[in-house]
């Protein structure tokens, strides 16, 4: 694997290796001692053109963990911000020997730019792009669906195993969603099925594409089609202005309607998991008895981000070295 | 003294093989292959072998950026006319987009004078209808039709005169001396920010989209507009689908209206947006098949009036960047005659004649300079033409063009085609595929652009 720059590129065996892979990782950090010494040596540069502590950090101790440098890049009272070109970034990143550089930015398809224009020949590993993709969130919300909804199932390690069969639905701002449209595409290669719920103005046009069932109802998807997980979309505050140009209402008929609480909570089965990609706006798509209820996964897929970004790291920085595979 | 050329065994409109004789600036005769007076000595004649060579009417571009005053970093008048020369044009209309806008008779003058001086294509200045093309009031509409630059299309290319208003003021003013307001059909409410197509594609990929309703709601109401007072309107190139299917139920009530399609949205897609590459980042946007087919249908019924190629040259720096932050436009001068040979031509949609229609006699009746352009091929007619090889194919590479800007959304593209001469009274600005720089022309320079 060179790049991770979209879950739609991403086949259904090497979505399985980057979760097994973040299993191992995983382990790995129940230890003591949990640097690992395998990226000893290499530059990871976050190039973050958009604020995100969270993703940040997350990248930032995932390459710690790996004993990779780390050279954080934030757009803000850089050059950048002065009006230097992607391009020049670029140039800059590879004149300093990067090996991989994650990249956050607001234009959808600049990690893609990053990854094809020929401009570097680090690994590029797309940490969000305007409304494109988030690949690594899809593959920790995978990776938490799958230790939750298929590991505890079977009572053994899901190793190997895809996600067939189960239910998700992605409730909320999917037009906007680079998570979702993340989900969507690998949930749907590792063999679930997805529903996204949402107001049909916040819908992009073209959805009837993508290989999921769209719905306007959360009540009705929650009660009849029985979700295994409910991944709740943040909605962002200025999605509700701009008079004529808003896309609901109002705050309170949005959460009236999508917003996730402890008795919608109460028609799913009693397995099922409560997902969201954060940060929450508690008492707007999410009450706080559901964000806090004990089928609530939220601050585990924060840990699981860790293990899921160290694999990616790892496979494309030192994933065709079986050697240094073996000795993790 | 010029050069007298005779072109042996040419296809006038694909037909029969002729010998054309151009002296004087005039096609001095038209007589039957081989049938043409060999020259005598000492006589200042060029004898070309055209056998298998098509002539038509010296191109007429209605849609052409030339960036001059303002950007020459990306084209000047001088490039750009000699870019229109190699793509087998006469004549190009430069819209007003410039900086300054050419929105006053000094500005419009003051291009359609460096067209003159280059020499190689007259260019036909296009006046802004709003001041500034910020759509709040009316430019001085007539002084830059009274000006030396004889102005008749009216434009805001680039922006939508979106005001009703303002629009139905426009078309009602220039009807005094015989204008047309070209419309850059865009909603700009419905398409803020839009980057590309709206649609599957725009939905997977994360871009904003451009709702194809946005320029058809605008068209609807031009038609509409036009109808109530009587003008004439003409919309700029047209990208979808039910666009046609307004302009062709306009004109089934006898709205004047006329329409144009570029190269570009005659053949290719959104799906190209794929891979992010800026040079298909272009207004209005690539659209799907379903709307590539229905402009070529609706050029081969008559729906669609023109060809006109939206040249849009842009430096690197503008298109080596993300898509959000690259620039709007593609270069198209030099590819429009194999664009359209490829799809209409080819496909036994249109015949060379149709082509001479929609790219020579079409665009000049709009432009009003039918009296010196997309004229017929007879004798006593203007010497403006162009030899056509349609049996060549070349492989296209910005960087090979003549144009000062390498977007050309037909990299590594294989297509038909190839301009061999082009004449503008009677003058070679191109020979062998290669501009003819004026410095070899002579004192015959002067001559012919004062004639």
């Amino acid at each position: 694997m060179k790049h991770l720059l979209s879950t739609a590129d991403l086949s259904k065996d090497d979505a399985i290796l980057l979760l097994d892979t973040a299993a191992q990782m995983a382990a790995t950090q129940s230890r003591e001692i949990k640097k690992l010494p395998t990226l000893r040596g290499r530059t990871v540069v976050n190039l973050f053109f958009e604020d995100s502590t969270r993703t940040r950090i997350s990248f930032e101790t995932a390459a710690k963990r790996l004993s990779a440098d780390v050279i954080n890049f934030s757009a803000k009272g850089s050059s950048v911000s002065k009006g230097e070109s992607l391009k020049d970034t670029a140039l800059t990143l590879h004149a300093m020997g990067a090996d991989a550089v994650v990249v956050r930015h607001h234009a959808s398809g600049a990690p893609h730019m990053l990854a094809h224009a020929g401009w570097l020949d680090a690994g590029v590993l797309n940490a969000g792009d305007g409304t494109h993709q988030h690949p690594t969130q899809a593959l920790l919300d995978a990776f938490t669906i799958r230790r939750h909804l298929v590991g505890q199932r079977s009572g053994t390690d899901p190793v190997g195993a895809d996600l067939a069969g189960l239910r998700v639905a992605i409730v909320g701002d999917v037009l906007h969603s680079r998570v979702a449209r993340s989900n969507v595409h690998l949930l749907h290669t590792l063999g679930a099925e997805v529903t996204l719920v949402s107001p049909p103005t916040l819908l992009p046009v073209g959805v009837e594409a993508w290989p999921c069932r769209v719905s306007y109802h959360l009540d009705e998807t929650l009660l009849q089609w029985q979700p295994d997980a409910v991944m709740m979309l943040r909605v962002q505050r200025e999605r509700m202005g701009g008079g004529s140009g808003a896309f609901f209402p109002s705050p309170q008929e949005y959460s009236r309607t999508f917003g996730l609480n402890a008795r919608r909570l109460a028609f799913l089965p009693d397995h099922a998991i409560v997902m969201h990609p954060g940060p929450m706006n508690r008492g707007l798509e999410i009450s706080a008895d559901a964000a806090d209820h004990v089928r609530s996964v939220i601050v585990e897929q924060v840990a699981n981000g860790v293990a899921v970004r160290m694999a990616a790291l790892y496979l494309l920085l030192a994933g065709n070295e079986s050697s240094e595979r073996n000795a993790l | 003294m010029s050069t007298t050329y005779i072109l042996r065994g040419v296809r006038p409109y694909g037909g029969d093989p002729v010998d054309l004789v151009l002296a004087g600036g005039v096609i001095e005769s038209v007589t039957g292959a081989g049938e043409a007076r060999p020259a005598a000595a000492g006589q200042d004649v060029v004898e070309i072998d055209a056998a298998g060579l098509v002539a038509l009417p010296g191109l007429v571009d209605l849609h052409t950026h030339l960036r001059e005053p303002g950007r020459e970093d990306a084209e000047t008048v001088w490039s750009g006319t000699r870019a229109a020369a190699a793509g087998g044009f006469t004549a190009v209309h430069a819209m007003a987009n410039t900086t300054p806008t050419q929105d006053t008779a000094g500005v419009v003058e003051q291009v359609w004078r460096l067209g003159r001086d280059a020499g190689w294509a007259d260019v036909q200045p296009v006046g802004a209808v709003t001041v500034g093309l910020a759509g709040e009031r009316l430019a001085e509409l007539g002084a830059m039709a009274d000006s030396r630059a004889r102005v008749r299309v009216f434009s805001d290319d680039g922006k939508c005169v979106h005001d009703p208003v303002l629009m139905r003021r426009a078309l009602e003013y220039v009807k005094a001396f015989d204008g047309v307001v070209a419309q850059h059909a865009q909603e700009p409410r419905l398409t803020e920010g839009a980057q590309m197509n709206e649609g599957v594609v725009s939905a997977e990929i994360g871009l904003t989209g451009w709702p194809a309703a946005a320029e058809e709601a605008i068209i609807a109401r031009d038609v509409l507009l036009a109808e109530h007072v009587g003008s004439r309107l003409h919309v700029c190139h047209l990208s979808t689908a039910r666009s046609v299917e307004i302009i062709r139920w306009a004109k089934s009530r006898g709205v004047d209206v006329t329409a144009e399609v570029t190269p570009h949205h005659l053949i290719l897609t959104d799906e190209l947006a794929r891979g992010y590459n800026p040079v298909f980042k272009v207004n209005p946007p690539l659209r799907t098949a379903e709307d590539v087919e229905a402009v070529r249908q609706g050029l081969a019924d008559g729906t669609i009036d023109i060809v006109a190629t939206d040249h849009a040259p842009h430096p690197v720096e503008d298109k080596d960047c993300e898509w959000a932050a690259a620039a709007f436009g593609m270069t198209g001068l030099e590819t429009a005659l194999s664009v359209v040979q490829s799809t209409m031509v080819d496909t036994g949609r249109m015949t060379w004649a149709d082509v001479a229609r929609v790219l020579s006699s079409a665009p000049a009746r709009i432009g009003r300079i039918e009296d010196r352009h997309g004229r017929p091929l007879d004798a006593g007619e203007p010497a403006n033409l162009v030899l056509v090889d349609p049996a060549a194919t070349r492989r296209i590479d910005g960087a090979a063009q003549v144009t000062a800007s390498t977007n050309t959304p037909f990299q590594g593209m294989e297509l038909p085609g190839r301009v061999v001469a082009t004449f503008l009274r009677g003058r070679a600005t191109v020979l062998d595929g290669t501009p003819v720089e004026p410095a070899a022309l002579g004192s015959d320079t002067f001559e012919g652009a004062a004639r």
